[in-house]
């Protein structure tokens, strides 16, 4: 909310200069957004008197002028604005002064020829309003060399944040209340005009909702004169960033602006029979001063007359009834209104407005009557008219909130020692009622004051919180304890683990497309899906991690990046049964573009392949602590998974038939096509929820082990199987021959064609055996030797020769 | 005798003269062979009286020795020699590049979660998570918003169509704060947590995006008041920035969830285009910055989680992570943490080493 200082003036009496009252707005709460000072942006204009215009030598449109400033010879300025003229008064900008609607700095310059030092300035040029017909004509009487920000009588505006709890501060009255509490003036009485009342209201007022409008006052003046408003109320409504409408809007939107109270003025020949505050009917309609028409429910609290609503109560009057220019009589409402069901009905109607904003966080309830005297009195005083007694339907909330406080809480939550006679004065000059027994008695403005806890917060920001000194909290005795959970634990090392492995770790956003998260969602998994997303691209819950790099790796492709390795640790979420959020702690890898890129020494780039992918998965679920050596490979990624990953070229990593604890592979040509990505690319995905947590207590003691004394024994075997039997099923089957020697079984050669059987391959695999007791003799490795044979025949492998 | 040395001094002349291993050879045959000059020389010991030969035998080992150094010596520098040549020949440019390792990257955010984690622990803080879907419950009525609250407009919150089990709407977390009451059900008072986490809100500009990162603080107790609030900001963003000179100022705000509640803005300074944190916001050249919000936890919050608040009380706050992250490592685009640009990841993110560690220093310096 904006206000000049001027206007803070009007209800504060002060010395401060600026500063110090921008740092106590601060200081108590009132956020200071920001600060105009128009003694900084007029700086170097001046009230000038043109002594004589004649005629540009070179050109028809310019006029040279020479301009008294109040000191020394004449200036000769040069003009191009038909209305300059000698003997006029208007503002001069010197060299060096900038222009405010373009930031120009003035500077002495030859136009055509002729030295021009400065500018005489239109209003737009200086942002007092829109014209730019011409420059700025002042008044006779101006005197000649001032400032013109001090001709103007221009005061600094500041701008603050009102916090919704602080309805009272929506009135620059409240914010003078405000400041006085906090030392840094006197706050004075409200000027009330005074005027004469007589004779009952003509109107029949009447509140058939005491629910949603507990009061509704009215009052009727007729034989006023509408028309524009004076200087000083424009000022004041510009300084709020309001723009002058007529006397009787004006005066109303400044009651609200001062004094924090939305008021309504109907006009009295467009009303017809009694103005009733009630609910609305479904499907009523009303032409709000917006000039929309809203459809309105049984919910809403409307002001009608015998015909029709004319106002959504408390958030905006009706088009129809409105004052006009020629308005002569007028009905002023003023009312209170649930503050609830005013914000219901705003979100309901997605209407807001200044009204709405006040009566939704709360009017003060004893500001009725007053308000409405301050209204008539300066419409009476200002348009002129004659007032009608007060007509008042219901009564507003008129119970004070009672707080019993004890000063000792100051201290206890506030951690700042304040007096105790310090904290009456405080709460006291806030209008807190404080009696003997420390029973406070809260104003009834103050919605916001539920208990203790809310006074300790009026004492201490009124007395600084800047007093308040920082104490250490308790230590425990010693080292710090660790306090990570294992699962925190386990993202922290996957994380560290995949950056060390060469991949970026990026952060992208959870929600998806539509179409992209349900290339990516299980069978039968329900996947979230905003209400109101941002844009159709931002709308499902990532179902897993892999659409978010694939869309980063497509846009580095597109900037013409070579490679990502991409990598992200987030959260896949599902609908869990209760209703709530099942969301599994997972991280994606995508491996797109080149894995290397041509060289002088390995010759052509070369893409990424399912291995790459393979290595990642099992690196990282070892960094997880999953159990590399009980992890089976299963291909393919698993039934029904359908185009996310090549189905040849894919496969999952798990502990038992069952526990899948990650997928890795080439993705699906038509995965490649949806992300308009060029392939191959590979990915990987750990599903971090399904990796066995290590048990609690776990000691730091490794097992025991000392390396064998005896030297392992390497011997080969080249075994003829059938193309399906898997390298795993090979290996595994060798070392089932012997589990105490065979330490190790590893493919060392796959080889097919020429020479090969048709639908056979060969593979090489060279076993490390580890003597135990004492070193093998021959008779041993030769039962070893056929026993691997052995256990490779049941899958059908034959040695090779 | 004369015999001999002239020999030997032919044998010497011709071994110095050798440039093949052959030719040396041939010099060795010639003279230690089995039919070598010395050789048979050695033989007419045989024939001599024991006088004699324990005058000649002598004279004859020694030629034979001289000669037998002379060859080896010759030997070892004709070898040398040709491993020179062969080295030599060997020689490549070691100015062409080396095979390229990928270099991973942490993300700044994680990074910065990582050393809030290590600063807290330190502080005796456990790291608490909730989820990121949440009910309304959680998110708004038990932080004291209820639905009437006009302060739950001011949350951009992105809803989802589907009703809550226990009533109200299922949304996306706008705050950590759901964690505070959740941890506080779990756990109940006394309590010492952050939690870092995703926050989801409906605005997107320059400065703002739909996701972003907070940190969340409680500490509920039986004596905790706002100096210990000051403090623990206070000593957390010291040791986070690794500066002593950091000035912190606390403002009367309003957060539903705290009462009273406190605006925490921090001095700084700006040194060419970026913000440095540091010395006081008030004193020339300064300015203050706005870091997030705090106060001490509202009753009824404390009342919905369970915790008897006649007996507990306490504070919390609530940080931006990706602001305190951009103001510690100078990135200024907030656009870009979400972009998963590998320039960008590559430039701004940490190397898997930079572990935070107190004794190090939390911070990962250029």
């Amino acid at each position: 909310m904006k206000f000049s200082t001027t206007w803070l003036k009007d209800h504060l009496d002060t010395g401060a200069s600026l500063s110090e009252i921008t740092d106590a707005l601060n200081a108590i709460g009132l956020e200071v957004e920001g600060v105009e000072d128009p003694s900084e942006t007029l700086k170097g204009f001046k009230v000038a008197h043109v002594l004589s215009a004649e005629k540009h030598p070179d050109a028809d449109k310019l006029q040279v002028l020479k301009v008294d400033t109040g000191e020394g010879d004449p200036l000769q300025v040069v003009c191009g604005a038909p209305n300059a003229r000698a003997g006029m008064k208007g503002v001069l900008g010197l060299p060096g002064a900038v222009v405010p609607s373009n930031g120009m700095e003035l500077r002495k310059a030859a136009i055509r020829g002729v030295e021009s030092t400065g500018m005489m300035c239109s209003a737009r040029e200086l942002e007092l309003g829109e014209d730019h017909d011409g420059i700025i004509e002042l008044p006779d009487d101006a005197s000649v060399g001032h400032s013109f920000a001090d001709y103007q009588g221009s005061s600094p505006i500041i701008d603050v944040a009102i916090t919704p709890n602080r309805p009272d501060c929506m009135g620059v009255y409240g914010i003078a209340r405000d400041l006085a509490a906090a030392g840094l003036g006197t706050l004075k009485p409200i000027a009330f005009p005074k005027f004469d009342a007589s004779g009952e209201c003509p109107v029949e007022i009447r509140t058939d909702d005491p629910e949603g409008c507990p009061a509704f006052y009215g009052r009727v003046i007729k034989g006023v004169k509408n028309g524009p408003s004076p200087d000083w109320l424009q000022q004041r409504l510009k300084s709020a960033g309001q723009r002058p409408i007529s006397l009787l809007v004006d005066l109303t939107n400044y009651l609200m602006l001062a004094f924090g109270r939305p008021a309504h003025v109907y006009d009295l020949a467009k009303l017809s029979g009694a103005v009733v505050a009630r609910r609305a009917t479904a499907g009523e309609q009303v032409l709000a001063l917006n000039e929309k028409t809203y459809t309105l429910d049984e919910s809403m609290v409307v002001i009608a007359d015998d015909n029709e609503v004319h106002d959504i109560a408390g958030i905006m009057g009706g088009e129809n009834s409105g004052v006009q220019d020629d308005t002569s009589d007028v009905l002023l409402e003023i009312a209170y209104f649930d503050p609830a069901r005013i914000g219901v009905t705003g979100r309901r109607l997605g209407l807001a407005s200044d009204a709405r904003t006040r009566f939704e966080r709360g009017v003060d309830p004893a500001f009725l009557e007053e308000g409405l005297d301050l209204l008539t009195g300066l419409i009476v005083e200002l348009a002129g008219g004659e007032a009608s007694d007060i007509v008042r339907a219901g009564s507003p909330p008129s119970e004070a909130k009672v707080v019993a406080f004890d000063t000792a809480l100051t201290a206890k939550l506030g951690g700042v020692d304040v007096p105790a006679d310090e904290q009456k004065r405080i709460l006291e000059s806030l209008d807190f009622e404080v009696g003997g027994d420390w029973q406070v008695n809260c104003p009834l403005r103050r919605h916001d004051i539920e208990g203790p806890a809310d006074l300790v917060e009026e004492v201490v920001r009124i007395h600084g919180l800047d007093k308040v000194e920082g104490v250490a909290l308790p230590r425990m005795e010693g080292v710090a304890r660790p306090t990570a959970t294992q699962a925190q634990i386990t993202e922290r090392r996957v994380r560290r683990a995949a950056a060390a492995s060469g991949l970026n770790e990026a952060v992208t956003w959870c929600f998806l497309p539509e179409a992209e998260a349900q290339h990516f969602a299980p069978e039968g998994a329900e996947l979230w899906s905003l209400a109101n997303p941002i844009s159709e691209d931002m709308k499902v819950m990532q179902p897993s991690l892999l659409p978010g790099l694939l869309i980063a790796a497509k846009r580095n492709a597109d900037r013409g990046g070579q490679t990502s390795r991409l990598f992200e640790l987030g959260r896949r979420y599902f609908k869990g049964a209760d209703g709530l959020s099942d969301e599994r702690a997972t991280l994606g890898v995508v491996l797109s573009g080149e894995k290397t890129q041509r060289g002088w020494a390995s010759g052509k780039a070369a893409h990424f392949d399912a291995f790459d992918a393979k290595a990642i998965a099992l690196d990282l679920l070892e960094a997880a602590g999953a159990p590399a050596a009980k992890l089976m490979v299963m291909q393919p990624v698993a039934e029904g998974t359908g185009t996310q990953y090549h189905p040849g070229q894919s496969a999952t990593l798990r502990l038992g038939p069952k526990k899948v604890l990650a997928r890795f592979g080439m993705l699906h040509p038509a995965t490649l096509k949806a992300f308009d990505l060029d392939g191959p690319v590979a990915a990987a995905e750990i599903f971090l929820d399904q990796v066995p947590q290590k048990k609690a207590n776990v000691g730091f003691a490794r097992a025991p082990f000392t390396p064998p004394a005896l030297q392992s024994v390497r011997r080969d075997f080249a075994f003829l199987v059938g193309n399906e039997i898997t390298a795993d099923d090979l290996t595994r089957a060798v070392r089932s021959a012997d589990k105490t020697s065979i330490v190790s079984a590893k493919v060392f050669d796959v080889f097919a064609g020429e020479g090969v059987p048709e639908g056979k391959k060969s593979v090489a695999i060279e076993v490390t055996l580890q003597p135990q007791e004492k070193s093998f003799k021959d008779k041993d490795l030769k039962a070893i030797s056929d026993a691997i044979i052995a256990a490779a025949a049941k899958l059908g492998a034959e040695l090779r020769g | 005798m004369t015999d001999l040395t002239s020999q030997k001094q032919t044998a010497l002349d011709a071994i110095a003269k050798a440039d093949t291993l052959d030719a040396l050879e041939a010099v060795r045959l010639d003279a230690l062979g089995k039919k070598g000059w010395v050789s048979l020389a050695l033989k007419t010991l045989g024939g001599m009286s024991p006088e004699e030969r324990s005058e000649a035998a002598p004279a004859i080992q020694a030629v034979r020795a001289e000669i037998a150094d002379a060859l080896d010596a010759k030997k070892g520098e004709l070898e040398s020699a040709a491993l020179e040549a062969q080295l030599a020949a060997e020689t490549i440019d070691l100015t062409l590049p080396a095979p390229e390792s990928a270099k991973g990257s942490v993300h700044p955010v994680s990074q910065v979660m990582d050393e809030l984690a290590e600063i807290f622990a330190d502080l005796g803080f456990a790291v608490a998570t909730g989820p990121e879907i949440e009910d309304d419950w959680h998110n708004f009525t038990a932080l004291n918003m209820d639905e009437s609250h006009p302060a739950r407009a001011m949350h951009d919150t992105f809803y989802f169509p589907d009703a809550a089990p226990d009533g109200g709407q299922m949304l996306l977390r706008t705050h950590t704060s759901p964690v505070q009451i959740r941890s506080l059900k779990d756990q109940g008072a006394p309590i010492r947590i952050i939690a870092p986490g995703r926050v989801y809100r409906s605005d997107s500009d320059a400065t703002h995006t739909p996701m972003f990162h907070q940190v969340e603080g409680l500490v509920i107790d039986k004596d905790i008041h706002l100096g210990h609030l000051k403090w623990t900001l206070e000593t957390f963003f010291k040791a986070f920035f690794e500066r002593e000179d950091i000035t912190l100022r606390l403002r009367p705000s309003y957060f539903p969830f705290t009462e009273p509640s406190v605006e925490v803005d921090v001095g700084y300074s700006n040194e060419g285009d970026r913000r440095v944190v540091g010395g006081n916001g008030d004193d020339e050249g300064h300015d203050w910055m706005e870091l997030g919000g705090s106060g001490m936890v509202n009753r009824r919050v404390l009342e919905f989680a369970g915790v008897d608040p006649d007996e507990y009380q306490g504070f919390a706050f609530g940080l931006g992570i990706d602001r305190i992250a951009m103001l510690k490592y100078g990135m200024n685009d907030l656009r870009a943490f979400f972009d998963g640009d590998p320039r960008w990841l590559s430039h701004y993110g940490f190397a898997a080493v930079d572990q935070p560690a107190l004794s190090a220093g939390v911070g990962a310096r250029a």
